[in-house]
């Protein structure tokens, strides 16, 4: 039997019919079109569909749309503003932190936690914080970058410069 | 993947919970965080007719020590564990293992209540349990029963919660004067399920010798496993070097480890023992800077 949930998502209210079995990430992708949110493994371990759940990072192919209900999400569609890219978004932009860009939108939902509960990480850190998203591309260095990069901006350091390193 | 039609409830109160399991028995099953549950239930390993949400229900997450105990609610989530100033200061061994557990987005989801109710002893928390001496809280209609952790795993995926039942809270005897616990796992990438790991907790006296000692083992026995032998043997005595290395010996003997794609026996037999002894000593390091 279907059921009636509300989702707030990136601000905006929606109230959608759902079977308990739906995923969250298929209700964000299928009922409302929101497809920046990807599908890697499936089996919540590659992180491309993570999201923000009351400012929390999901992996949202692992929780059910009405588990939800009532909730505020963030998805990659709502991290830029009227100004502008959000920090992380011009930070990878910048540093070349994607190629295909398939796990790009999780990775920076997935920073954009990390970075709200430890602004001013580590190199470690960033890594460790990342542990739960894969990149089949760009050997993770700029990501690195690109978060530290974010770091700064977010918090009025100077900037790291985004020249490429050739090694 | 889809998991099989079935019908979700997310009750307000333990009592609507109770009346719930109760209506569907066992086919009906409690959802935490999800983490393992969600899983199976796409891959068809578990169609549960009814889903039980508890995550609406107040007042089953928390952390404090009270009348001797560290007591942990059922669903506090790994993130909460790794947050907390009291783990921090006093109760090392959740530091190791929630940095060990799965990624940061599962620990945000997972709680301790289901990492133990899942019954599988691959998790890292049945030998953190086992190390630290806990007793689990179970609560159903009829009331609370409370059961030591070592007669609360039965089997795989089995454990002794019942159908109508749910775990409430685990209790720990509260760290006091000299003691210390460590735990770490070996696993083949970042948030993967252990290839061995060992929880190690010890309590000394004024003279450094240990009072107390409690070691766990994880996914190296079909059922999270007590290494006895090695506690026995550590117990009353000082903790030399050499009496932790026949601790360790001990524990690399009595486990049933299985060749799996993480290795072969000798190779767990091995991590046993060398993560045993590394344990130990951060144990016993922490418990005399306690
Ligand atoms: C990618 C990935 C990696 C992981 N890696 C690790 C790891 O390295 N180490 C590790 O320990 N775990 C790991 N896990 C498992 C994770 O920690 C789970 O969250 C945990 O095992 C189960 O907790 P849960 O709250 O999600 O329980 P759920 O999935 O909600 O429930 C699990 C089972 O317990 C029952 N249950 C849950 N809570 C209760 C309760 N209060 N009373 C009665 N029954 C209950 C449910 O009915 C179900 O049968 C991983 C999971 C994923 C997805
Ligand atoms: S699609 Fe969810 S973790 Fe890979
Ligand atoms: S940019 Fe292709 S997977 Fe990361």
């Amino acid at each position: 039997m279907k059921k009636s949930i509300t989702l707030t998502v990136n601000g905006t209210a929606h109230t959608i019919e759902v079977e308990p079995r739906t995923l969250l990430v298929h209700a964000i992708r299928e009922i409302l079109n929101l497809t920046g949110t990807h599908v890697g493994c499936d089996t919540s371990s590659c992180g491309a569909c993570t999201i923000l759940i009351e400012g929390k990072s999901a992996k949202s192919c692992t929780v059910l749309a009405v588990q939800a209900n009532g909730k505020s999400i963030t998805t990659v569609e709502g991290l830029a503003t009227a100004e502008g890219l959000h920090a992380l978004q011009e930070g990878f932009h910048l540093n070349h932190a994607l190629h295909c860009g398939f796990c790009t939108p999780g990775m920076m939902l997935r920073a954009v936690e990390l970075l709200e509960k430890n602004p001013n990480p580590s190199e470690e850190e960033i890594r460790w914080g990342i542990s739960g998203n894969l990149c089949r591309c760009t050997g993770y260095n700029n990501i690195v970058k690109a978060i530290q990069y974010a770091s700064a901006k977010m918090e009025g350091r100077e900037l790291p410069s985004t020249e490429p390193e050739f090694v | 993947m889809i998991a099989e039609p079935f019908n979700y409830d997310a009750p307000s109160t333990l009592d609507e919970a109770f009346a719930m399991l109760e209506a569907h028995g066992d086919e009906a099953k409690i959802l935490a965080g999800g983490h393992s549950l969600i899983p199976m239930m796409k891959l068809r390993f578990s169609s549960p007719t009814h889903l039980i949400d508890i995550n609406r229900i107040p007042g089953l997450a928390y952390i404090k020590e009270e009348d001797g105990y560290l007591k942990i609610g059922a669903m506090t989530r790994e993130v909460d564990l790794e947050d907390s100033d009291l783990i921090a200061r006093k109760y090392h061994i959740f530091k190791d293992a929630t940095h060990l557990i799965a990624d940061p987005q599962v620990r945000n989801f997972g709680t301790i209540g289901g990492n133990l109710a899942h019954g599988d002893a691959a998790n890292d928390h049945p030998a953190v349990m086992l190390a630290l001496g806990a007793e689990v809280e179970i609560s159903s209609k009829e009331g609370k029963r409370t059961v030591p952790i070592d007669e609360f795993f039965f089997g795989f995926y089995t454990t002794a919660v019942q159908p109508g039942e749910i775990l409430t809270e685990i209790r720990i005897p509260a760290a006091s004067g000299k003691y210390g616990s460590a735990y770490y796992k070996v696993e083949r990438k970042a948030g993967d399920y252990a290839a061995a790991g060992v929880a190690a907790m010890v309590q000394l006296d004024g003279n450094g010798n240990c009072v107390k000692a409690g070691i766990g083992l994880t996914n190296v026995n079909p059922l999270p496993m007590r290494a006895s032998r090695s506690e026995e043997a550590l117990v009353g005595n000082q903790p030399t070097d050499d009496l932790i290395e026949l601790a360790a010996r001990y524990a690399s003997e009595d486990c049933n480890p299985s060749e799996d794609l993480r290795g072969d026996e000798e190779y767990k037999r091995h991590l046993v023992k060398v993560i045993t002894k590394r344990m130990l000593k951060l144990a016993i390091e922490r418990a005399q800077n306690a």
